[in-house]
This record gives C-alpha cells, structure tokens and sequence, in this order.
C-alpha cells in the first residue's frame, strides 16, 4: 500500500511530516553530503537574526542522563548572508526551508521577516519566541501572551508565508500560548523547544555551560513534550509541529497520535545524522500495518475512552 | 564525504589501566582518511552516554593485499564513554562516522616537520609521520606526558625514521617537564633560513605554549583542536573557538569543519 505522507501547513504543503529542527541542522547545507535532504518534509534553519552574531563563549553543550543541555547564543551569519549564500543552495536542492526568526525587538522580527518574504525559496517562517539561552528578545516575548500574540500578529501583516511560532514549555500553560498564536493568525504552532536546565561540575563548582544555563533537550523531555502537544490539541485548531526528544519512528507516531500534524528532529540526528530514511520507513510501516492511507488521518486520534474497568466495580 | 558505518571492533589494546586502541572495521573511511581528520563514535546503543565522541584517526591499518581495511582510535579513559571504548571486545559493534574536518596541510621535503604531542594529542601524529615520511621529509616527534608508562608507540615512530623528543612531567623518561622546554630550545638552535612546519596536539594549554613558542621563533604552526563537540558535522554549534578572520576580527568558527586543524596564530587562546 503507498500511503500518503504529505502535510498541510497553512497554504504549505510537505512531502512527509518529517523536520530537520532549527538549531540542530545549521543552515541544511552543512548535511547535503550525508542527507538527502530533498527527501526531509521541510529543513529548519538556524535562528536568523538581522545581523552576525557570535554567540557565547564554549562550552556550549554538556550531556545530562539521555539528553543535552546547549547554550549556543544564537550564533548566526544574519538574515542577510543566508539569502544570499545559503538560501540558493537550498532552493537548487530541493529544499523545502523553514526559516527560523529571531529578534531582540518586535520591529527586527518584523524586519527579519519582511526580507524572507521578499526572497525566492523560503517556505514558511518559524518564529523563534522561545530561545532560552539569550538576555535579550526571543523568550520575552514567548513567555507573555502580550508579547506572543504582539509578535506573531506583526508578523503576520507583513508576510504571506505561513507563519509557525515556535512556543516555550518554559510556562505553565503551554496551550494558552498556542491560543493566543492562533488568535493572531499563526498558520501552526511548533513545540516544545527546549527546558531551562543547568549542570554543575561539584568539584570545580563551577558551572558546566559557560552561560550557565542552557536549554535541555533529547529522550529525556520527551515525555513532557508529547503531553504540551496533546493540551494544545485540545485548544487549538491550526496544525501542530511537535518535537521533543524524538529519536525513532515510535516517537514521532507517539506526537502525531497526540496532535503533531508534522515532527521535528534535533539532538538524534547529532547522534546519528543518517537517521532520516530509518524515520520515513517505520512510519510507512506503521501506517501500512494499521491500514491507515494517509499520514493526515493519524494526526490527534488518541482515544482516551474510559479504559475496561468493570472488574473494579463488580 | 563521511560515511557512517556500524563497525565491527578488528582488535582493543590496551596499553595501560586507561589508554587503548581500538581497531575498527571501516575499509571506506580508512581509504578516504587523511591525516589529521577525525572520526565521530559511539561505543554502545543507549541513551546514557547520549552523543558520539570525536577521535582523531590514529592509523590506517591494511589488509594483506595492502587495502586499507581499519582504522584505529588512541583513547584515554577519562569518562563513560571512553570507558565503553575501554571495555570493547573484537566484534562489537561501534557507530563510526567519518572521516570530519580539516586536515593538517602536508610540507614537502624541503622542510622539516616538527610534531608537538602531549599525551593522547599523539593520536593525529602517526598518519601525519608515515605520509610526511613517504614524501622524503624530515621528522621530528616531541612528545611530553605525565610519566614513562604514557609514552606509546615509540618504536613505531622510530621505524617510520622519526626523530623522538621525549619529556615527562615527573622525569621518568626524557626531560622533566613540558615539551614546550626543549621544543623551544631546538627552534631557538636552528637556523632561521632553514624551514620548519610545527604540528600540534594536546590539551589546549599545551597548544597555547605551543603558539607562543612557535610565534617566538617566526615558525608556522598548525594545530589540531579539541573542543565538545555534539555532531561533527556543523549542525550544532558547539565546538566553536575564536579564530582571526580575514576582516582582523576573531569569530567564533566550528572545529569540527573549520578545523580541526588550525593555524595557531590565528587562533585566541
């Protein structure tokens, strides 16, 4: 049986749900010698702000029990040189590329925007309001529902890609954050990036990461990524983009049954960056098994019905 | 291009209660290796250790017929990881991806090649001296550790008609001290008209006297770096040191494929 892959996002539409995550792919190019990439769903570049930025100092990265903290910084070459140098690769690839926002201001978003918009080959905006790793912008906004809907909205005035907030679990009510970026005319929400953590080195007493606290993601969030997807199911009706500590086929369809239209991967493709095909052939297999034609029809059906507790009550 | 293969464990020495070498069965990745490029493993499946580690390729090793057939890593066994790559058995499976970087940028005979390594930084040198040697140039490898037990493979560089350089830090063997002493004398000997290339690895306060010494004497200098990496591949930003562009600024850039190998001068220590 050749069942359909493909996705909706907006007027978006991915030949399968599966996503390079933004942060963990550098600009896609950096893979084209071991991915296909052509043969990913979409690419999610790395955070683009209006100018270079150098990031933070090393060490960026430390590893914790089935998971990584980062503090990257958001280092970056700026919106500009990625239209320029990388977005042309992308587009002669066959890319279909999800470029990450970022802003320290509501008018750089917009600006960032603006120039994506007007650029041949992006396919949709994914706005980053939820950077845990900078002082200034990003997680401000993504942390008040003010501040999200006043981003996502101002954006959405100026472009007509699709435009893909990427939300914070760093709250308590992730859904409420979903509902205001649907109210401002979010075409998806993406989620979760990653969990405000820190590690410390007790001998030295000093801190692991140079900025000292950095974002957790991989296997051990995942759990906690799969029930904010299922709560802003519940709240939302435009496509979700779930991501959290995906590593196999299993996982993905664990974030597609609670709500994810499409998935993203980020710190399994650091583990193994050949792991693509592997993902697309066991959700094939998935579906085949379970007689399921498109990918479409999975999307949300947990069935929470009251599991068989009659012997209780007999 | 990298290639990424399960590969089976040829053979694990271990040359002391923490350092090994593990041969790995990986023909493509050792015919495409050159020296000072590195491979990104991971010893065992499992969530705990999570990420692969970064090694430089230690040798290239050969079939009967000649073919390049393995390769092997030099480790230290200094956590969990490198504790996995100490206990593996012929056989085992291990993730290899590679070969990742920069390589070091050969001299030809003309020259000399001076090789700075202290204690697992040896690892790059062996690939380095059989291809430096094989173009008729003249070697030198200083080599400083902790004590006369972590000095390994001397009689292979010894055979490859490599000068040794040795010092130890609690002066069991060679000079006590750091290698940057006698490096640092030899330069200060030679003849300003006679070309030196400097190649150094090792921790990266090492590297640094290393630079200094190098920058003292008017001597280029490469260096191969070490920094926590997450994917070897340019994806993740982690590994970044602050290297001097062209524009005089330094920029943080990404060793696992700017480097790892660098020119010291270029580079902020």
């Amino acid at each position: 049986m050749d069942v359909d892959l493909s996705v909706r996002i907006g007027s978006l539409t991915l030949g399968n749900p599966i996503i390079a995550a933004s942060g963990c792919f550098g600009y896609g190019v950096e893979y084209a010698g071991v991915v296909d990439l052509a043969s990913l769903g979409a690419v999610a570049v790395k955070g683009l702000f209006l100018s270079e930025r150098e990031g933070h100092p090393a060490p960026r990265i430390v590893e914790t029990p089935a998971g990584m903290l980062n503090a990257i910084g958001l280092q970056g070459i700026g919106v500009r040189r990625f239209v320029d140098e990388k977005l042309p690769e992308l587009r002669a690839r066959g890319v279909t590329a999800i470029v990450n926002v970022c802003g320290t201001t509501l008018d750089e978003y917009v600006e960032v925007s603006r120039i994506l918009s007007d650029a041949d080959g992006v396919g949709a905006i994914e706005l980053n309001i939820s950077c845990p790793n900078i002082k200034a912008g990003g997680i401000q906004f993504g942390c008040s529902l003010e501040g999200t809907y006043g981003v996502v909205s101002a954006v959405r005035r100026v472009t007509r890609l699709p435009v893909i907030p990427k939300l914070t679990p760093n709250v308590t009510d992730v859904a409420s954050f979903a509902h205001a970026a649907e109210d401002a005319g979010a075409d998806a929400v993406s989620l979760v990036n990653t969990f405000l953590a820190m590690a410390i080195d007790v001998e030295t007493r000093r801190p692991k990461l140079s900025n000292v606290v950095g974002g957790l993601s991989g296997p051990a969030i995942r759990p906690i990524a799969v029930r904010m997807v299922y709560e802003c199911r519940q709240a939302i009706g435009i496509p979700i983009v779930g991501m959290g500590g995906i590593a196999d086929a299993r996982d993905a369809l664990e974030f597609i049954i609670a709500g994810a239209a499409a998935v993203q991967i980020g710190t399994a493709s650091f583990v193994d960056p050949c792991i693509w095909p592997r993902l697309l052939d066991g959700i094939r297999a998935y579906l085949s098994r379970h007689r399921i034609d498109r990918i479409a029809d999975l999307v949300g059906t947990l069935d929470t019905r009251a599991l068989d507790n009659e012997w209780i009550s007999s | 291009m990298p290639i990424d293969v399960s590969a089976a464990v040829v053979s694990n020495r271990p040359l002391s209660a923490d350092y090994n070498v593990v041969a790995l069965a990986a023909p493509a990745i050792a015919a495409a290796a050159a020296p000072g490029q590195f491979v990104m493993v991971k010893a065992a499946p499992g969530l705990d250790p999570l990420l692969r580690r970064p090694f430089s390729v230690f040798e290239v090793l050969r079939d009967s017929g000649g073919a390049p057939s393995a390769v092997s890593i030099l480790s230290k066994r200094i956590g969990r990881s490198t504790a996995q790559l100490y206990d593996l058995r012929p056989g085992d499976r291990v993730a290899c991806l590679g070969p990742l970087g920069r390589p070091f940028a050969l001299v030809d005979a003309g020259t000399e090649a001076w090789m700075v390594a202290g204690g697992v930084g040896l690892a790059p040198f062996m690939t380095l001296a059989e291809t430096l040697r094989a173009r008729g140039v003249a070697a030198t490898l200083f080599y400083g550790a902790r004590a006369a037990g972590e000095l390994f493979y001397l009689d292979a560089f010894r055979s490859l008609g490599v000068d040794l350089v040795l010092s130890t830090e609690d002066g069991s063997r060679g000079e006590r001290g750091r290698i940057t002493a006698p490096l640092d004398r030899r330069l200060a000997a030679r003849a300003a008209a006679a070309p030196v290339m400097l190649y150094a690895c090792g921790p990266e306060g090492m590297l640094a006297a290393t630079a200094k010494v190098a920058a003292a004497h008017g001597r280029p200098c490469q260096v191969s770096v070490e920094r926590i990496m997450g994917c070897g591949l340019g994806g993740c930003y982690s590994c970044v040191i602050p290297v001097r562009g062209d524009d005089g600024r330094f920029h943080h850039v990404r060793s696992c494929i700017a480097g790892p190998v660098l020119m010291a001068d270029r580079v902020r220590w």
